[in-house]
């Protein structure tokens, strides 16, 4: 049995992975009032690319990295162009389902350029898969220790673009109100743009960093996607806040669920828990109530 | 008046029979004709995504969960339990029930892609039990050797089955086309364009839409049982998540509302991968695209498209001439109280939309409620229709204390609405609209249309009866919300604010149909701004001022009165100082 922090930790890195997945459905969410049921497969996406990179082209990871984001960054502009675009002006769910109907289409993409066998990536330190470090009787895997970094840092220029730059209080205003927005000036289409690319790098980037831990698999993206998904509500759907703090206590109660009550039911609990917070308050941790006014 | 041609629907029966006959004989082989019956058992699946996604606008991604529980009941119940087949289809049946009401109850406080997501959760426990509950279930292995039902004859070769499965397509699909127009069916379709409105016509929206759960639930049940004895076996990962997103697809490529889109749709979706088949892998790429291009590119799938192609068969059915006069509500004698208002009060956090209004509309009067800008008026007119809880105070409609209560209690006591913002039921024609608000009268069919005619009629909305609301300019749409409202026989018909964007002349017609209505004796409650409007029409006026009423009694007194001159044009005195 794994000791208490170890399955914190555990937990902590898991949540990241669904905080930046959440976060990607959150952004894209106040810029359109879209939910982007193929936010799973960007993260799918981001580590087949990196996968590619790195065991295909034998390229250093940095570099790999590097140009796996700008492909996530084209993918979320055609995502953008392609889907979101034809039907910004059409109710709910035409939009889920086209979104769904992308999902579909991107896995199977995967599936037939990589193909259906589980691929496996090296971590970035070598060191083989358990490389790591043991601090106070807690095990530290580089991976985990990388996870939570990258996160850490994503967040903070997250916020201080959102708080301190123009552009990001553009964004802002595009999510409050479009049609005032346009009235200002702001360029509203390019900006929805951008947040999709953005969203997609985010959901990418989750999936360069749990690729050295998970198999690389077609459908990898779908549960964490929708995972994510629940995450953001329980947390407060719309919200930034709600998105990392519900991600990151997803992550830790799959953790020490998966621990002490039961390994295969690991992946009913965020639905358990997402139907337990729908009804008792379908307003998450930080979401507002709001009502439809007659 | 009875025709000799045949209508579309006769030629459905006609030709869906003659498929059901036909194609096991031409379809043969054994991989074949598994997947004729795969394509049967989908469809009615996929039909019950036709009840709840296309006339109830309530989506789901569980389908494939209740197919699941209908095909674990036949095998469950019959090789491990050693019930009769029937016996177990009922048992799935009840279960799938039970499922149905509790995703649909959660649409009480949810909707949209909240909705989808505890679907989802739904699906993906479900999914998870059956896979792991390996005691129960049989694991993921599954259960094998299901036997088929005995049904006359025993359907003991593919082809025999194939008839049996491909007949209860046919018959479910003509049961939802049936419900469709019938009082559930319109009720759902009512729902899903305008919760609000429905309640307040007295639509139940929540029984329609737990309804809508529940048929849903049933008919992907029934497929699964189907399913199960089709192919003899069966093992969890047939139910999961993605067998949902397909049978939504389905629905959604064939065309959401329409019966035979829906069995298009399967068919479509099931022999594709075998037409395509060479295609391989690329198949599911191909697949995945044409769900988004039919998406953007087809709104209303393939079946709305061949409709938009040929018009006939769509082709409304004819609106019955009305008989009698616009029916009226129970003679009263005048002045006898209908609503009273007493203390009444509404809350918004801090802010005191209304703050302790008292006032008494009588039988047979125009009461007329004024105030500035956001006095309270529709609020008023909110808490007393149901919309909003009020936060104190007493309502009293004809007798019964109602306030608190849920919209649709109230309207059924006899009170109706239109809005102030247009909530018609856009997508559905104007008669269909009128339909909805004449279903409050209750009656059967006939009684139903023949008030909706009459309303139509009154409102002069004859030639307009089969347009969608959302065609029709604005005045019409004004027009058609009272029509609906009136089709309803109310005791008292809420206006909130019908004159607003209207032109002069429209505002004349509007002036002379409710001075029609007083004749004939109905008593309304008008939420109004113009103020010529309200002195040609009221008997009696309440005016209020930031949540309270500063003014009452007869027009040209209350008018007169400086407070109420002082609401509109502002303080004089506070102006000077």
């Amino acid at each position: 049995m794994a000791s208490i922090g170890q399955i914190l930790l555990a937990g902590l890195s898991l949540g990241s992975v669904y905080a930046l997945t959440a976060l990607g459905f959150v952004l894209i969410y106040r810029a359109t009032n879209v939910v982007n049921f193929a936010q799973g497969e960007f993260l799918m996406l981001g580590a087949y690319f990196l996968f590619t990179f790195v065991e295909g082209a034998k390229l250093n990871y940095g570099v790999a990295a590097l140009i796996a984001i700008g492909m996530l960054g084209v993918l979320g502009l055609l995502f953008a162009l392609g889907v979101y675009y034809p039907l910004r002006n059409r109710s709910f769910l035409p939009v889920i389902i086209a979104t769904i109907g992308a999902s579909i289409m991107f896995q199977n993409g995967a599936l037939a350029i990589w193909g259906s066998s589980p691929e496996r990536l090296r971590p970035v330190l070598e060191g083989g898969g358990s490389g790591g470090v043991t601090l106070g009787g807690v095990y530290f895997n580089y991976q985990y220790v990388i996870i939570l970094a990258v996160t850490l840092v994503l967040m903070g220029f997250q916020y201080a673009f959102f708080e301190f730059t123009l552009l990001g209080k553009k964004t802002q205003a595009i999510s409050q109100d479009k049609d005032m927005a346009r009235l200002l000036g702001i360029p509203v289409t390019g900006m929805i743009a951008l947040t999709f690319i953005y969203s997609t790098i985010l959901g990418g980037l989750a999936g360069m960093l749990v690729a050295p831990i998970f198999f690389l698999q077609h459908n990898m993206g779908s549960i964490p996607g929708l995972k994510a998904f629940s995450a953001s509500i329980i947390g407060g759907f719309g919200d930034v806040r709600g998105a990392i703090v519900g991600g990151l206590t997803l992550g830790v109660l799959e953790s020490f669920g998966g621990a002490y009550i039961s390994t295969v039911y690991k992946d009913a609990f965020a639905f358990l828990l997402l139907i337990i917070f729908l009804l008792v308050r379908p307003q998450g941790l930080f979401g507002e109530k709001v009502g439809e006014k007659a | 008046m009875r025709t000799a041609t045949l209508k579309p629907v006769h030629w459905a029966i006609l030709g869906g029979a003659l498929a059901v006959a036909l194609l096991p004989l031409l379809v043969t082989g054994r991989y074949n004709t598994n997947v004729l019956l795969l394509a049967g058992a989908w469809a009615i699946a996929a039909l019950g995504l036709t009840v709840v996604l296309g006339y109830a606008g309530q989506i789901s991604l569980a389908q494939a969960s209740f197919f699941g529980i209908g095909a674990y009941a036949i095998g469950l119940g019959t090789v491990h339990y050693g019930l009769n087949w029937w016996l177990a289809f009922v048992l799935g049946l009840v279960a799938a029930v039970a499922g149905g009401i509790i995703l649909g109850a959660t649409t009480l406080k949810l909707g949209g892609h909240y909705l989808a997501m505890v679907t989802i959760g739904f699906q993906i426990i479900f999914s998870l039990v059956m896979t792991n509950w390996s005691a129960f279930s049989g694991g993921p292995d599954g259960i094998t050797r299901i036997p088929r039902p005995p049904f006359f004859v025993p359907l003991n070769s593919a082809q025999r089955y194939a008839w049996f499965a491909l007949a209860a397509t046919l018959l479910v699909a003509l049961a939802v086309h049936a419900l469709r127009d019938s009082r559930l069916g319109r009720s759902m379709r009512a729902v899903r364009e305008n919760e609000i409105a429905a309640e307040a016509l007295g639509v139940d929206t929540l029984r329609v839409k737990v309804t809508a759960f529940a048929i849903s639930a049933v008919l992907g049940a029934a497929g699964g049982s189907i399913y199960a004895s089709g192919f003899l076996y069966i093992a969890p990962d047939t139910f999961d998540f993605g067998t949902s997103v397909q049978f939504l697809a389905m629905v959604l490529v064939g065309g959401r509302e329409s019966v035979a889109g829906s069995v298009l749709g399967a068919g479509l979706l099931t022999f594709l991968p075998e037409w395509l088949r060479e295609l391989k892998k690329i198949y599911l790429i191909v697949y995945g695209s044409i769900i988004v291009l039919v998406i953007v590119f087809m709104p209303e799938g393939l079946w709305g498209f061949v409709t938009l192609l040929s018009r006939s068969l769509a082709r409304p059915s004819p609106v019955p001439p009305p008989r009698g006069a616009l029916p009226m509500g129970r003679a009263r004698p005048a002045g006898e109280p209908v609503l009273v208002i007493e203390n009444l009060g509404k809350h918004f956090g801090g802010l005191k939309a209304v703050d302790g209004v008292s006032f008494t509309v009588r039988q047979g009067e125009v009461h007329a409620l004024i105030g500035p800008n956001g006095s309270g008026k529709t609020t008023i007119i909110n808490v007393i229709s149901g919309l909003y809880a009020p936060s104190f105070g007493e309502i009293t409609f004809l007798g019964r204390s109602v306030g608190g209560q849920r919209a649709s209690r109230i309207a059924r006591c006899g009170m109706t609405r239109t809005f102030q913002n247009l909530r018609l039921f856009r997508e559905l024609t104007v008669w269909e609209n009128v339909l909805v608000g004449a279903q409050r009268a209750g009656g059967d069919e006939t009684a139903i249309r023949e008030r909706a005619a009459s309303a139509i009629e009154f409102m002069g909305l004859t030639s307009h009866v089969h347009n969608r609301a959302k065609n029709l300019p604005y005045g019409t749409q004004k027009r058609v919300e009272i029509a609906r409202a009136l089709a309803g026989v109310p005791e008292l018909l809420l206006l909130d604010e019908p004159a607003a964007g209207l032109t002069q002349s429209e505002k004349e017609d509007l002036v002379e149909i409710v001075q029609q209505l007083h004749a004939r004796g109905l008593t309304m409650l008008l939420v109004e701004h113009d103020m010529s409007l309200v002195s040609q029409l009221s008997h009696h006026i309440t005016v209020i001022n930031f949540g309270r009423k500063i003014a009452e009694g007869a027009p040209e007194r209350v008018l007169a009165e400086p407070a109420v001159g002082e609401a509109y044009l502002g303080n004089r005195e506070a102006a000077r100082a």
